[in-house]
């Protein structure tokens, strides 16, 4: 798969680099578990109430290998590392550890088969010494159960020579930088046996030079048999330390890779996976009326750090504008800036030339901005509460869910969730069940049914296929795509880049608040697409100060 | 699925949320019976006294009236537990909106019914006022209410002493004090001759007092305004997930501050009912630690208003009717607080096993729904129907993609362009087709 041609991503081709590997990992892990293996998972399934975090997972790590898992955010790396750890019990499927079928109840377990985790948060306490932390829960003791530190000391330090890891035990955990805890959270799993070490997205709290640290003691941990599992969704990272790689997309393997077969970009786009429907899709052009229009937007500023700085777009009625970046650039911000629920600091919005800058949120919804949000659970429903009264949030104000904003009118709330069940295939008993009763795709069914039927001037769809599954997906994408036809301009906000490319007549990318390029997704590859959000872009034909390069209405 | 289907469940509903508080007086009954053994008397005889003197009338009119301010109160916590504040400061808030109403109603002299309207008012706009101040510290400077609270009740309370002695200080002697006396245009009439309508004549003195009508009004309306107004549905949406709340347009600090102020009106009027029906002034007979007890009664009745209605009747009858266990010697009339303690503690407990069943059951039925016949469980695909063009009918789509698109969803599971609306129903998707096979 390495002859894939790096300019244009058709679908047809990057598909054929996910499913390759799919086939093959999973003839991997079908092969018996043999010794060398130290944990082989077998078709693991794992759900959540309305979501499907693991979906017939296979990985299989040999003894002595740093295996990476790499994934997107929501690609359920932290919940099979769970499970391999005994925080959660999984569904179904298999786990092997050094050949021996096995299900961990609790953490304990995992430990007395010699599993250890380093969580991303570390778990210490801040007001002990490093030796009492890395003893805690596993104390030495002498006779009468006095707590034998001498032994202790011995004990750290044989393991910290071994593996070149220093410390000073002594000193506070308090006082220690974040590399410094982060050590002694290894040599703690370490000191109570672990041969098996799981590292969850260690690299996000260091700095370079620390980076190199913790690969030059991961490398030290192998070279003596150790193994490990490191998660981690830098790429050019987990190519430099990992022996193999298995990528995991939307709850699924993707495959199983080394790293000497494989290039960062194809290692992305197995991550992203090509499950979009080619650009070419698109049946009509953005009319040239503009719907929203965001003037030299600031967000933070003052006392705290700068979140969002001089924004400036406009989503034209008909027009789907993708908003590209990784988390933490400021669309979050952005979102919610737009809501009103945020405050801006500089700037103007208007929608359809009205200046609703200053509005609250109430007032910027019923004026037409509909919602579909990052989170359904946290922002998107009431969980306890019956269908009909989860299609009407956000809209409580206006008929037919209520008379001149005071009376709630139940008959026509139930009536228009009917309709909204009915239209946009809801699965389920009654529009009276819970909403935290149904899927997480059929949830997500529900909220754009509501935005939708409520004939908004202006969608923001914040990560709208966020964990739920495939099925689910192309009915969100089929309803952006009828709406964006039907004359509404919709913001699109996505960690998915081939959906951003995939249903985007713009895309602008943020980066440290700022708006860093403003590309078109007839041309872009999910590659060129990766290095803009990163900022390492270094194309400038690319990138964009001038009027819309590529804008719809150019054509 | 189908309606009886859904009939049934809601039946189910209903038992379970019946069986909670019944198991629950069950339970407490059982275990006050085991007190009552071990202490050495014979609980069925004082059970039975307990309950024919409890039936009595005069006793029945007690009951009433112990349960008019428990339920005021109890309303008063519930409106906060709605949007999940925990407003403790009740206690506070009714004994000095007491006082002073009790002070303005003693003052002022007006007609009958504008008289009783300035008190009750007056009441309120004193509760109001006091719950605030935590309110406005919670969404200003983010202090917890249930610290404030807990902190303004101290303060009320030393304030009330304050108040009195300053106030309405007589020289010669310090108890007794209390305020002036309240004219009779400023009294609630008894109720005594509508009962009376149906029952015999209501002996021993005893009163109904005509509050339990005010009372009544405000379980209604709160009623109302919580599951029947748009400002309602604002409160219980920000109670159940505040954010969601905020994102669908509530003004999370504005609900804080209006939720604590209804709340702290409504407990302005707990300490009305006797100072209007009884005592005619605030004096030091006043009953004290209503505001706690409202919490229980609210627990018990699921912030809802009949149950609190219901739950405050049992505080009631439990209070009244305990008094014979000690006149006629079974048993100490403190083991009712034993039993009220069993039935909070099993209530709660059974109310969460209920919601949880519930909950489960309302999954399973989902679970049917979205599985169709021959689909897996999770398939979101209608079930199969035969041939179905590969691509939408949409009439505006050119050549060129349509030729691309076959080749497109070859990777797990990756549908070719799925209508929504309009079109066909969403069809399996290929990945699912194979794995059928």
């Amino acid at each position: 798969m390495s002859d894939k041609a790096p300019s244009k991503p058709s679908g047809a081709n990057t598909a054929d680099v996910a499913e390759a590997p799919t086939a093959a990992g999973a003839t991997e892990a079908a092969g018996a578990a043999a010794a060398a293996e130290a944990i082989v998972l077998r078709e693991i399934t794992k759900r959540f109430p309305g979501v499907l975090a693991n979906d017939r997972v296979n990985l299989r790590v040999e003894t002595g290998e740093i295996h990476a898992v790499c994934g997107e955010n929501g690609a359920g790396k932290s919940t099979l590392m769970k499970i391999l750890y005994g925080m959660l019990p999984y569904d179904e499927g298999e786990m092997f550890v050094d050949g021996v079928k096995t299900l961990f109840r609790s953490p304990k377990e995992a430990i007395a088969a010699g599993i250890g985790m380093v969580h991303q948060h570390f778990m210490l306490a801040d007001n002990l010494t490093v030796l009492e932390n890395i003893i805690l829960g596993e104390e030495p003791t002498k006779r009468a159960g006095w707590l034998d530190f001498d032994d202790a000391r011995e004990r750290i330090s044989a393991l910290g020579e071994a593996y070149g890891l220093e410390v000073d035990l002594d000193e506070p955990v308090g006082e220690l930088g974040i590399g410094e805890r982060q050590r002694v959270e290894i040599i703690k799993a370490l000191f109570r046996g672990a041969k098996v070490l799981i590292l969850d997205e260690p690299t996000s709290v260091l700095v370079p030079h620390e980076v190199e640290e913790l690969f030059r003691n991961m490398r030290e941990m192998r070279s003596r048999g150790g193994t490990i599992i490191f998660i981690d969704h830098k790429l050019e990272e987990v190519l430099e330390i990992a022996d193999r790689i298995t990528v995991l997309r939307a709850g699924r393997t993707v495959g199983t890779v080394s790293p000497a077969e494989v290039t960062t970009r194809q290692l992305a786009e197995m991550m992203v996976g090509s499950e979009l429907p080619a650009p070419g899709t698109k049946k009509t052009e953005p009319s040239s009326a503009v719907s929203l229009r965001v003037e030299g937007l600031n967000v933070g500023g003052e006392d705290e750090r700068l979140l969002l700085e001089d924004v400036s777009f406009e989503v034209r009625k008909g027009e789907i504008l993708g908003i590209a970046g990784v988390e933490g650039n400021g669309q979050q911000e952005l979102v919610e800036a737009l809501l009103g629920m945020r405050p801006k600091t500089k700037g103007r919005v208007l929608l359809e030339e009205a200046d609703i800058s200053n509005w609250p949120v109430r007032a910027r919804r019923e004026a037409g901005i509909g919602y579909i949000p990052e989170d359904r659970h946290r922002r998107g429903l009431l969980l306890p509460s019956p269908l009909w009264e989860n299609t009407m949030l956000g809209y409580q104000g206006l008929p037919p869910f209520s008379w001149k904003s005071f009376w709630l009118t139940l008959t026509g709330a139930r009536k228009k969730t009917a309709e909204c069940v009915n239209a946009f295939d809801v699965r389920t008993p009654s529009i009276e069940v819970a909403a935290h009763a149904l899927s997480g795709g059929n949830q997500q069914k529900l909220i754009i049914g509501r935005e939708m039927t409520m004939n908004p001037r202006l969608l923001i769809a914040a990560h709208p296929t966020r964990g739920i599954d495939v099925g689910a997906q192309v009915a969100v994408w089929e309803a952006l795509r009828v709406a964006r036809e039907g004359g509404l301009a919709v913001l699109l906000v996505s960690a998915d880049l081939d959906e951003l490319i995939g249903l985007s007549d713009r895309l602008l990318v943020l980066y440290r608040g700022l708006i860093a390029a403003e590309l078109s997704p007839q041309n872009v590859s999910p590659r060129e697409l990766g290095a803009h959000m990163t900022g390492v872009a270094d194309a400038p034909a690319d990138r964009l100060a001038a009027p819309p390069q590529n804008a719809g209405s150019a054509r | 699925m189908s309606n009886s289907n859904h009939r049934l469940s809601l039946r189910r509903r209903m038992l379970l949320s019946l069986a909670a508080p019944l198991s629950a007086l069950v339970l407490s009954l059982l275990v006050a019976a085991v007190v009552l053994l071990i202490s050495g008397s014979n609980p069925i005889p004082a059970y039975g006294r307990m309950f024919s003197f409890g039936f009595e009338l005069e006793t029945l009119v007690d009951m009433l009236n112990r349960a008019t301010p428990l339920y005021l109160s109890a309303v008063a916590v519930a409106i906060g537990f709605r949007m999940n504040l925990f407003n403790i400061g009740v206690e506070g808030q009714y004994i000095l909106a007491a006082i002073i109403a009790a002070q303005v109603a003693a003052e002022v002299s007006l007609p009958a019914p504008l008289h009783l309207t300035v008190i009750i008012l007056t009441a309120m706009a004193a509760g109001a006022a006091w719950a605030l101040i935590a309110g406005v510290l919670k969404v200003t400077r983010n202090v917890h209410e249930v610290i404030s609270t807990i902190m303004l009740n101290a303060i009320a309370i030393k304030l009330v002493v304050a108040m009195l002695f300053r106030r309405w200080d007589v020289p010669d002697a310090s108890l007794n004090q209390e305020t002036a006396e309240i004219a009779p245009s400023g009294r609630m009439p008894n109720l005594n001759s509508v009962a009376e309508l149906v029952t015999r004549d209501i002996g021993k003195g005893r009163q109904i007092w005509g509050f339990i009508i005010v009372a009544v009004l405000v379980g209604i309306l709160y009623w109302i305004y919580v599951a029947r107004t748009r400002q309602g549905y604002d409160l219980r949406a920000s109670g159940i997930n505040p954010t969601a709340a905020e994102a669908s347009g509530v003004n999370p600090k504005r609900t804080v501050v209006l939720t604590m102020a209804m709340s702290g009106a409504v407990a302005g009027l707990v300490g009305l009912p006797e100072i209007l029906g009884r005592d005619y002034a605030y004096g030091l007979q006043f009953t004290q630690m209503l505001g706690f007890g409202g919490i229980a009664v609210a627990l018990l009745g699921q912030n809802h208003p009949g149950g609190i209605a219901l739950s405050a009747l049992v505080f009631g009858f439990l209070d009244s009717s305990a008094p014979i266990l000690d006149a006629s010697g079974y048993a100490p009339q403190e083991i009712v607080e034993i039993m009220k303690g069993v039935i909070i503690f099993t209530a709660v407990i059974t109310y969460v096993v209920t919601q949880r069943r519930k909950r489960d059951e309302e999954a399973r039925a989902a679970a049917r729904a979205m599985s169709s016949p021959e689909g897996e469980p999770d398939a979101f695909s209608k079930p199969e129907k035969p041939e179905k063009p590969e691509l939408p009918e949409l009439p505006e789509l050119p050549a060129a993609p349509a030729a691309d698109a076959p080749a497109e969803p070859a990777s797990p599971p990756a549908p070719a362009d799925t209508p929504l609306e309009p079109g066909p129903k969403p069809k399996p998707t290929k990945a699912e087709r194979r794995r059928r096979r």
